[in-house]
């Protein structure tokens, strides 16, 4: 859920808007925002934990560069959140440690599997 | 299948890489140019073809020129690749990439690699925390989507995209709790000597000091000499403070977002993967390619411009790559070496005007040796989670390079590939033993140089 302050929007020319999912939640964003740049539009910090500590990461070079960014984009793991360009309907998930090898496909998942999976991936994380 | 092939292809759709598709192609060459991003501009004119503020005075004219490069490479018969990650080039410049989860391969007769600068990682206490944000990060957020970062807003570090970034948000309207510089208090004096050479680029020197003028009067909190940083968490793990010392003083600002910035590095993870020569930039504290005066590595055939040949900015990659691409066109017979000579003088006259302050700049804002060799509880590799403290017991044991770390503690080996932490385990495995960087090398940078699924790889055996 989204829980730190969201990064706020300049007046910007104009483009069309996109909503995509950010936990299950609805978020309008620009269309040319990145995956990245909505999850910090939206205040979802951490975006992921890492795979040795489990400690709390967010964006943080938004070039490609850092991988900080990790995210399970329409059910698929470990995408690089910077390098994606938001959709209409895109569901953007934290990305929990290591990813899970056990996966479904993301054809087969519905925002409601989304979420059940994500709960499943954060107990076997312990 | 049949591989599409080019005279030039060139990796990169920055100044360098644009400035060079535009000129190849009206010598005749024909030209393919692959780029990673959505959009072209690289990362210094990124979202240049649509840029997301309202208000271009928030950004400033240099942001903007970029969309002269932008029309020019439009209007010139370039075959361009957006979202196109490369991920190998074979000896032979075959050239393999993935777009849109599809890989592909070109082929080449001369190559370009103009893959531009990244930050220099920014290692101290609490780096990770998230809150923590390079300032590169902040301005491709102002560029590409509007978005300002959450206050309190905090800026350190040194380098003039610390003070441009400063200067952007400002008048954009974002309160900055203050700006605290980290370069060393006997700096100024040091680079004073390279001061007359920087004079040649009178107008970049005087844009620097228009930046610090403007902070001042609009009343930003400027610190000086601030040091050891360190970064604190909330209970949520969140960033809520910073910490630095100003000499003996210990202080404290409330923040929830802190931009960091030590200046750019070449990025160097393609022309370290074709095992390119590399030396060390003493000056500038990073690794560059060994290149002849027209950008051609040690591998013939392939050449490097812009900030990835080494940091000299947007302009002087526009030079550099207008420079390469001639020169190509004539080893390709599309031009006489005399008519290169005369096509080339007043670029190669402007370039080494752009180049003349680097000195200067480079003296001033060499990062402070607590970034570059980390107290010991520092991470320094983010994704594996291996601290300073812990590379140097390695040397103890007897580790001598990068590599050897490596296989002792998986530095280097996660999803960044060492993008952010091979200057750092370098420089603190050289200071241990007491040697030169270049004695103790830079990690092997294997392909796929991107993460690439096996359905990626699989495509190319059809």
């Amino acid at each position: 859920m989204p829980n730190a302050l969201p990064f706020k929007r300049l007046p910007t020319n104009k483009a069309e808007w996109v909503t995509v999912y950010i936990e299950g939640q609805p978020v309008k964003v620009r269309q040319g925002d990145s995956a990245a740049a909505a999850v910090l539009a939206a205040g979802l910090q951490p975006s992921r934990t890492t795979v040795v500590s489990g400690s709390g990461r967010a964006p943080y070079c938004l070039m490609g560069v850092c991988f900080e960014c990790l995210l399970q984009i329409d059910g698929v793991e470990n995408v690089q959140g910077c390098m994606t360009p938001a959709r209409e309907g895109m569901q953007i998930m934290s990305q929990k440690q290591a990813r899970q090898l056990n996966n479904s496909k993301p054809s087969d998942l519905k925002p409601t599997d989304l979420k059940n999976s994500h709960i499943k991936n954060e107990d076997t994380a312990v | 299948m049949n591989t599409p092939e080019y005279d030039l292809v060139i990796i990169g759709a920055g100044p360098a890489g644009m400035s060079a598709a535009t000129t190849a192609s009206s010598h005749g060459l024909k030209v393919a140019i692959l780029d990673e991003q959505a959009a072209p501009g690289g990362q210094i004119y990124r979202s240049i073809s649509s840029p997301a503020i309202a208000n271009e005075s928030i950004l400033g004219a240099d942001y903007y020129h970029g969309r002269t490069l932008l029309s020019a490479m439009r209007y010139a018969k370039v075959d361009y690749f957006p979202s196109s990650s490369v991920w190998t080039v074979s000896p032979e410049l075959l050239i393999s990439f993935s777009k849109a989860g599809k890989s592909s391969q070109i082929k080449a007769k001369k190559l370009l690699i103009a893959t531009g600068a990244q930050e220099r990682p920014v290692p101290f206490l609490g780096w990770t925390l998230p809150g923590v944000m390079s300032c590169g990060a902040a301005q491709i957020l102002l560029k590409s989507s509007g978005l300002i970062p959450s206050g309190p807003l905090v800026l350190a570090g040194s380098g003039p995209l610390l003070l441009l970034i400063a200067a952007q948000l400002n008048r954009a309207g974002v309160e900055i709790e203050a700006i605290l510089d980290t370069t060393p208090k006997g700096r100024y004096l040091k680079s004073l000597r390279h001061l007359p050479a920087a004079l040649r680029n009178l107008p970049l020197l005087l844009k620097g000091v228009g930046l610090l003028i403007e902070l001042k009067r609009a009343g930003v909190r400027y610190i000086n000499n601030a040091a050891q940083l360190k970064a604190l968490p909330d209970d949520t793990g969140l960033l809520t403070k910073l910490q630095f010392k100003t000499g003996e003083a210990t202080d404290t600002f409330n923040c929830k977002t802190l931009l960091v910035h030590q200046g750019v590095v070449p990025n160097v993870q393609l022309t370290r993967a074709l095992q390119l020569e590399h030396q060390w930039d003493e000056l500038q504290q990073c690794w560059k390619p060994t290149l002849d005066s027209w950008g051609e590595s040690s591998q013939a055939g392939i050449f490097v411009a812009g900030d990835s040949s080494g940091i000299a900015g947007a302009r002087a990659a526009e030079y550099m790559g207008e420079l390469t691409a001639r020169r190509i066109a004539q080893l390709l017979d599309k031009l006489s070496q005399e008519t290169l000579l005369l096509k080339t003088a007043k670029t190669g006259r402007l370039l080494q005007q752009q180049q003349a302050i680097r000195p200067f700049l480079d003296a001033l804002y060499q990062p402070a040796d607590e970034f570059l060799k980390p107290s010991d509880e520092t991470l320094v590799c983010r994704c594996e989670e291996v601290t300073a403290g812990q590379i140097r017991s390695m040397v103890a044991q007897g580790c001598t390079g990068p590599n050897q770390t490596k296989a002792f503690s998986r530095a280097g080996m996660g999803p960044c590939q060492g993008r952010l932490c091979g200057l750092t385990v370098a420089q603190i495995i050289a200071n241990e033993r007491q040697v030169t960087v270049s004695e103790v090398g830079y990690y092997q940078i294997r392909t796929p140089i991107k993460p690439l699924t096996i359905g990626e790889l699989a495509d190319l055996a059809e």
